[in-house]
């Protein structure tokens, strides 16, 4: 007997609003659609009657979880158009940030994993970790969701206590080495509701053009870390995980093993950062013309490219967040899968939909 | 008849005011709202040591927490899901965008503020507000909730 079932828009497994409807053949998912668009909120159409400072706090917005991402990308992008080049020092504490908001954001992943997979006990020990992450951000930034750490040219606060925020990452490797890993490797319970399960080929993530941890766990080894390296990555050693089963667990261990090099690119930020300026930049005007600026985010590539005419305002500016290009993988993932595993599955590509959405 | 539905009235008020179960709403907003929400179920804020569990339905939920600037959207839905909460609810307003529409306020696809489609019992300012601040603002609105009145029992809410 077939069927369709409707989920969402509001669900209680989603913290966000999507609407996701499956078509069942008895217990198997046949064909699912979904539906996006309910967190539009025309970022990118009210950014061009804005300035280009005014919208560094629009653009930390676009979404929650990954909000310095985002400046980091446009202010990025900004200099490209500018042609400065933000001190050595400034560019160290970026990365810091940004490795700190992964190390947050896949924490955060890994608990609402095992939220989906009923494991209460996990979900709360990744939260605890969590708070851990947090309160360096909040050491470093003052906030705890917006950082508000990236300026034009720079960034908006030095980084002072260096000693707390190494204590605090060797804390964090330990707990993800001690006891997310095994927890995440081992466990039967784990195993046999992940492995196996909701797979992408490496045929078809190329295909579908997949981005970050979602193609990483597929076998697709890109990292734009790597690949084409910016801010200061050229000067640290690490590794990018991947894994070649493509399945959820394949997903989940892609993260857990990048939150260890996340902690060990910090450690080795925190032993080479230099001295001196770190203060954003005065310019005098933008320039016409167009820049773009990718960064690995941690769900993937974000890219931003930005048109001006030599106005304060700019012409356009797009956002290409790597949510919006994973989404369509998820319906080849769900092709056949049982519904129970459904919810797992979506929630697997880290989807976020306020960055989808914008 | 008035003894018996004074007697509701106090059972209402007895089974629903220990234990209120809260709905969160995500209309539109940018999650970091609604991240801290979830922060404090966690260990460190545990909203639970108030009496409070997050409910997957809004027919069985007594607090609404709403995030976000409310967007064309998300608006037919926030008014559906109020309308499914039983009487006496408590609306609290999360974050900045809720209130005033924050940087969004001049977007075309955002139709808020929260106040011009519910009533809003409390407001958490902030963008986002801490945790601290959320619980504080959960706390406010359980004993909003001990006056409210207690009508529409059965499912049918009159606001």
């Amino acid at each position: 007997m077939s069927y369709t079932i409707p989920i969402g828009p509001y669900h209680p497994a989603l913290e966000e609003p999507y609407k996701l409807e499956l078509e069942c053949e008895g217990e198997n998912v046949r064909e699912a659609h979904l539906q996006i668009g309910f967190n539009f909120r025309a970022i990118e159409l009210i950014a061009q009657s804005r300035n280009i400072i005014q919208n560094i706090a629009l653009f930390e917005r676009v979404c929650g979880i990954c909000s310095n991402v985002h400046t980091l990308t446009y202010c990025l992008a900004l200099e490209n158009l500018l042609g400065i080049e933000p001190s050595l020092r400034a560019q160290y504490i970026r990365v810091i940030v940004a490795e700190l908001e992964r190390l947050h954001s896949h924490i955060l992943w890994a608990g609402a994993a095992a939220h989906i997979l009923g494991f209460q006990t996990l979900f709360m020990t990744c939260f605890r970790l969590r708070e851990v992450v947090m309160d360096l951000l909040e050491t470093i930034s003052g906030n705890r969701v917006n950082y508000a750490m990236n300026a034009i040219g720079g960034v908006n606060r030095d980084l002072t206590d260096p000693q707390t925020i190494r204590d605090g990452v060797r804390q964090i490797q330990k707990a993800v080495e001690g006891q997310l890993l095994p927890i995440f490797t081992n466990d039967p319970t784990v195993r046999a509701r992940c492995a196996g399960v909701g797979i992408l080929t490496k045929a078809n993530a190329i295909a579908w053009g997949a981005v970050g941890p979602t193609a990483r766990a597929s076998g697709v080894a890109q990292d734009i870390r790597q690949a084409q390296p910016y801010l200061v990555y050229d000067r640290f050693e690490f590794s990018v995980p991947v894994q070649e089963s493509g399945d959820v667990l394949a997903r989940i261990l892609v993260r857990a093993l990048e939150m260890v090099e996340s902690c060990q690119i910090i450690e080795q930020a925190l032993e080479q950062m230099p001295s001196g300026q770190w203060k954003g930049q005065l310019f005098v005007e933008l320039p016409p013309g167009e820049a773009v600026a990718r960064i690995e985010a941690p769900r993937g590539e974000v890219f931003y490219y930005i048109a001006s005419d030599g106005s304060e305002k700019p012409l356009r500016v797009k956002v290409r967040t790597p949510s919006f290009v994973n989404m369509p993988t998820v319906r080849l993932m769900l092709k056949g899968a049982t519904l129970a595993d459904a919810p797992l599955i979506q929630a697997s590509i880290d989807p976020c939909y306020s960055c989808t959405d914008r | 008849m008035e003894a018996k539905l004074s007697f509701f009235v106090h059972l209402v008020r007895y089974a629903r005011g220990r234990s209120p179960w809260l709905f969160h709403l995500n209309c539109g907003g940018c999650n970091g709202c609604d991240i801290e929400f979830l922060a404090c179920l966690t260990p460190r804020y545990d909203v639970e040591q108030l009496g409070i569990r997050l409910e997957g339905s809004p027919r069985h939920a007594d607090i609404l927490c709403v995030s976000g600037p409310v967007t064309r959207n998300t608006q037919a839905a926030l008014q559906t899901i109020y309308a499914q909460m039983p009487a006496p609810k408590v609306v609290v307003a999360i974050g900045s965008c809720p209130a005033s529409g924050n940087v969004f306020a001049d977007s075309p696809s955002v139709v808020g503020p929260l106040e011009k489609f519910i009533p809003v019992d409390v407001y958490v300012p902030g963008c986002p507000p801490r945790p601290n601040a959320i619980l504080e603002g959960i706390a406010n609105a359980i004993e909003q909730l001990k006056t409210k009145p207690v009508t529409g029992i059965g499912g049918k809410s009159h606001a």
